[in-house]
């Protein structure tokens, strides 16, 4: 029995902290764009991968410098995602959540082709090598610690603007009270816009988090999409903090798990978890009261 | 009403003679297999259309499809009792999943995402047993037809499509069948009620999670049926082809796209998606991989934007005017 | 400095404001009275372009203003505290006031406003970290009044400022009025309390079933049979 707490047993449990933070910095993002418009990016995953895609095809393809690679896909990305709203989600913004969460799922499968065909099935590597260094028996992957690191940084900046700056606060006031925000001088959809932007610029963060660890291909969305669901709907859709903190709670479940199993049924289990917490506390263990 | 009873009357015989018109054995495939998605969209539908969204009918067409096979492949079990052993399983895990949704008022997005989840891990287990399963690569029943067999009933196998074209037009009839019973029982008004107002329907005594559960055993055993048909006429499945996001959410596209309010919008959905890939099929082929998905989900976003109410509601729509 | 003339509006095939005309001089305090339904929010919506007029003309300093976007006409100098406050109940106090100087023009000023306000309101200073939606109304109504000023407003709209206050707190409410009145603030009042508002401005205007029935100096509605008989039932 001691030998299960082990020191591979310890990896596994830091790279669930590690990958805590990047399935955090993805919550973040349809947690605000959910929290603000209402709807659901179903396609999120699928932005990010378009995001792999256009840093890959930026360094590795154009030969430009890593770091213009990351900021042009963040751009790239914020930039997909005001145009998202505009054009796609506007039209069925009145209509029925079913209508919007399909026009996303629409996206997605668009999104998934528009790789396929650009670049193939075929799985890309950024091919930068980010060293592992070891502590005691473990293995730790820097890419996977810079990952953490920036992702936490993001999300903190990323509160810090919500909170203390003008347009944050707007976006934090809009989904209390739309209808007297132009009393204020806000116009509601320029606001939905930049927020709209902000979740597709966290995206693409994502992106250039992931495009260290990860090979490129154009079904990785779905490694990251339906978990990243999951984790919202369990800290309580639209909930910022709580979706914060599911994500690390999903992550342990899913690299412990994994390690004690098979990979994939790291995921069934986290995903048998989410379900006991349906039973246990419905509307997300860390929601309060909307 | 008359009218429209002799006119299905007309439809129905035309149907049942159309295989010897002679068309060939192509479109004889063609019309199975849009009158079994219509079935699949069909079973869809009897839950959607009553408010109940669900994003994962993948994981019960895929255990039906898998469970049937495997329990062919590895033990033998005729793929209909296997059948009734992958219809208990969906029934266990859709009363899983449903009745803490409805217990607690679980609806809208989040049904939406829990049942996308559902479907997702469903692969993830069926990928994760490659060595029953064989993964990613997919599996196909044992062949029971040997020596020239081309029947075998026990196995749920025929070689002739002239065969699987009645069972699929029975099962598919059946579909129908249900989708009015439904329809019709006090079941659905009580469910009209709810879908419009749930506090309201429970303060007059419906019971109301007892209802949805029992709306969704229905559609979920009739999708996971559809699997197994699915599995036993291709004589192949792979995880992507029945289970997982993919094809949850063809699902529903299928069944509004024809226009889920109608009994038969799910089975226009079903041709028109079929006469889509297969036209896309010819005029693209193989040549460019994933230019069938970007029309295809360019074409879904369109269509909920500008035909909401889908191909065979928006003419009827149309036509009341 | 507010002038409507041959307003009408409505909501669909529903007409609520037949032809109204009025004005608001500056440094003027105007009420508009009337019963429930009467049309007075939806005159209010109306100035501030929430809802588009049907007809006639609204202007502000002379210039003709029905093509301005409704989150345009705070830069106009028309502030609305709306009915019921309306306040963000999850936002603090200070993020509240925040969003009153949400505009460009009043970011500037922001830290000299928000002085201002909380010299006018000292309990709002007190509770500048608190939730909007715990406080209670009066203080609520506090909150939403400091919110409006804080954009340096030359017109303040207040709609129906006393509703859904204990009697109590209706008076310092109204004693309110007269406190941003002596600032020298140009203010449109909505009220169903006709005995407090009327005690408390210059003019008012009766609004009826959507359409201007009486005005003039409030003293003179004050005094008005008519009035007395049918609101203040004497």
């Amino acid at each position: 029995m001691s030998d299960f707490f082990d020191i591979f047993l310890l990896e596994a449990v830091i790279n669930g902290l590690l990958l805590g933070g990047l399935l955090a910095l993805l919550a973040l993002g349809l947690n605000l764009i959910f929290g603000v418009i209402d709807v659901v990016w179903i396609c999120y995953a699928e932005m990010m991968m378009i995001g792999m895609y256009t840093i890959w095809w930026l360094h590795v393809e154009q030969g430009w410098p890593l770091l213009a690679a990351f900021a042009a896909g963040i751009a790239t990305l914020a930039v997909l995602g005001a145009a998202l709203h505009q054009f796609i989600i506007r039209p069925v913004l009145a209509a029925e959540p079913i209508n919007q969460l399909l026009v996303t799922g629409g996206v997605l499968f668009f999104l998934q082709a528009v790789a396929t065909v650009a670049f193939g099935v075929e799985f890309r590597n950024l091919g930068v090598r980010l060293p592992t260094f070891a502590i005691g028996e473990m293995n730790l992957s820097l890419a996977r610690l810079i990952a953490f690191a920036v992702a936490l940084a993001a999300i903190g900046a990323t509160w810090l603007f919500l909170s203390r700056s003008y347009m944050g606060t707007a976006i934090r006031a809009i989904s209390q009270d739309r209808a007297i925000m132009p009393l204020m001088g806000v116009d509601p959809g320029r606001i939905y816009l930049t927020t709209s932007a902000i979740g597709g610029g966290l995206a693409g963060l994502a992106a250039c988090l992931l495009v260290l660890q990860y090979d490129i291909h154009p079904a990785i969305g779905l490694s990251f999409g339906p978990i990243t669901f999951l984790i919202c709907v369990m800290g309580g859709l639209g909930n910022l903090i709580g979706g914060f903190l599911a994500a690390f709670v999903f992550a342990q479940f899913i690299a412990v798990g994994g390690f004690m199993f098979q990979l994939e049924w790291g995921y069934v289990i986290a995903f048998v978890f989410f379900i006991a917490t349906m039973f246990w506390k419905p509307e997300g263990l860390f929601a309060k009261r909307r | 009403m008359n009218r429209s009873r002799i006119l299905g009357g007309v439809g129905l015989a035309l149907l049942l003679a159309a295989p010897f018109a002679g068309f060939g054995t192509y479109p004889l495939h063609l019309a199975i297999m849009a009158l079994l998605w219509g079935f699949i969209y069909t079973s869809w539908s009897i839950m959607g259309r009553l408010g109940m969204v669900s994003f994962g009918h993948g994981a019960f067409l895929g255990i039906g499809a898998y469970g049937s096979v495997l329990f062919w492949n590895t033990a033998g079990v005729s793929p209909w009792i296997g059948a009734v052993g992958a219809i208990v399983l969906t029934l266990a895990l859709a009363v899983l999943i449903g009745w803490p949704c409805f217990r607690f008022r679980i609806v809208g997005h989040y049904f939406a995402l829990v049942t996308l989840a559902l479907s997702e891990v469903v692969r993830l287990v069926i990928v994760a047993m490659r060595d029953q399963t064989g993964g990613s690569l997919g599996i196909t029943p044992k062949s029971a037809l040997v020596d020239g067999a081309t029947v075998s009933v026990g196995a749920l196998q025929f070689s002739n499509k002239l065969v699987w074209f009645y069972i699929v037009v029975a099962c598919w009839l059946a579909a129908l069948w249900v989708w009015r019973w439904v329809d019709r029982s006090m079941d659905r008004l009580a469910l009209e009620a709810i879908s419009e107002e749930e506090d309201a329907a429970a303060s007059i005594g419906i019971d109301v999670s007892r209802t949805k559960l029992k709306v969704t055993m229905l559609s979920a055993a009739m999708t996971c049926i559809g699997g197994v048909l699915y599995a036993q006429y291709q004589l192949y499945v792979n995880p992507e082809t029945v289970s997982g996001i993919g094809i949850s959410l063809q699902m529903v596209f299928g069944a509004i796209a024809g226009g889920m309010f109608v009994m038969l919008g799910p089975t226009v959905g079903a041709v028109f998606l079929l006469a889509l890939s297969e036209t896309l099929r010819i005029a693209v082929g193989n040549t460019i991989h994933g230019l069938d998905l970007l029309i295809y989900g360019a074409l879904l976003v369109l269509f909920i934007i500008y035909l909401p109410k889908g191909i065979l509601g928006t003419l009827l729509a149309r036509l009341e005017r | 400095m507010l002038e409507l003339n041959g307003v009408s509006a409505g909501y669909g095939a529903f007409q609520a404001l037949f032809d109204v005309s009025l004005k608001v001089d500056a440094g003027e305090a105007v009420a508009v009275i009337g019963p429930n339904g009467a049309g007075k929010t939806t005159l209010l919506r109306v100035i501030s372009k929430l809802i588009e007029p049907s007809a006639g003309a609204l202007s502000m300093e002379g210039r003709r203003y029905n093509d301005v976007p409704a989150h345009e006409v705070i830069a106009l100098g028309i502030a609305q505290v709306p009915e019921g406050r309306r306040l963000f109940p999850r936002l603090s106090v200070e993020d509240n006031l925040k969003m009153g100087a949400y505009t460009p023009a009043a970011r500037s000023r922001h830290a000299e406003r928000l002085e201002f306000v909380y010299s006018l309101f000292p309990k709002m200073k007190e509770r500048r970290l608190q939730m909007a939606g715990t406080m209670s109304g009066g203080e609520q109504q506090m909150c939403a009044i400091g919110r409006a000023l804080m954009s340096g407003p030359k017109l303040l709209l207040l709609d129906e400022p006393s509703a859904g206050l204990a009697p109590v707190v209706v008076q310092s409410i109204f004693g309110l009025m007269r406190t941003i009145r002596e600032q020298g603030y140009t203010v449109l009042i909505v009220e169903q309390n006709i005995q407090q508002v009327l005690k408390v401005v210059d003019r008012a205007y009766l609004l009826e079933t959507g359409r201007i029935r009486q005005s003039g100096p409030a003293a003179e509605l004050l005094a008005s049979d008519e009035i007395r008989r049918a609101y203040l039932g004497v």
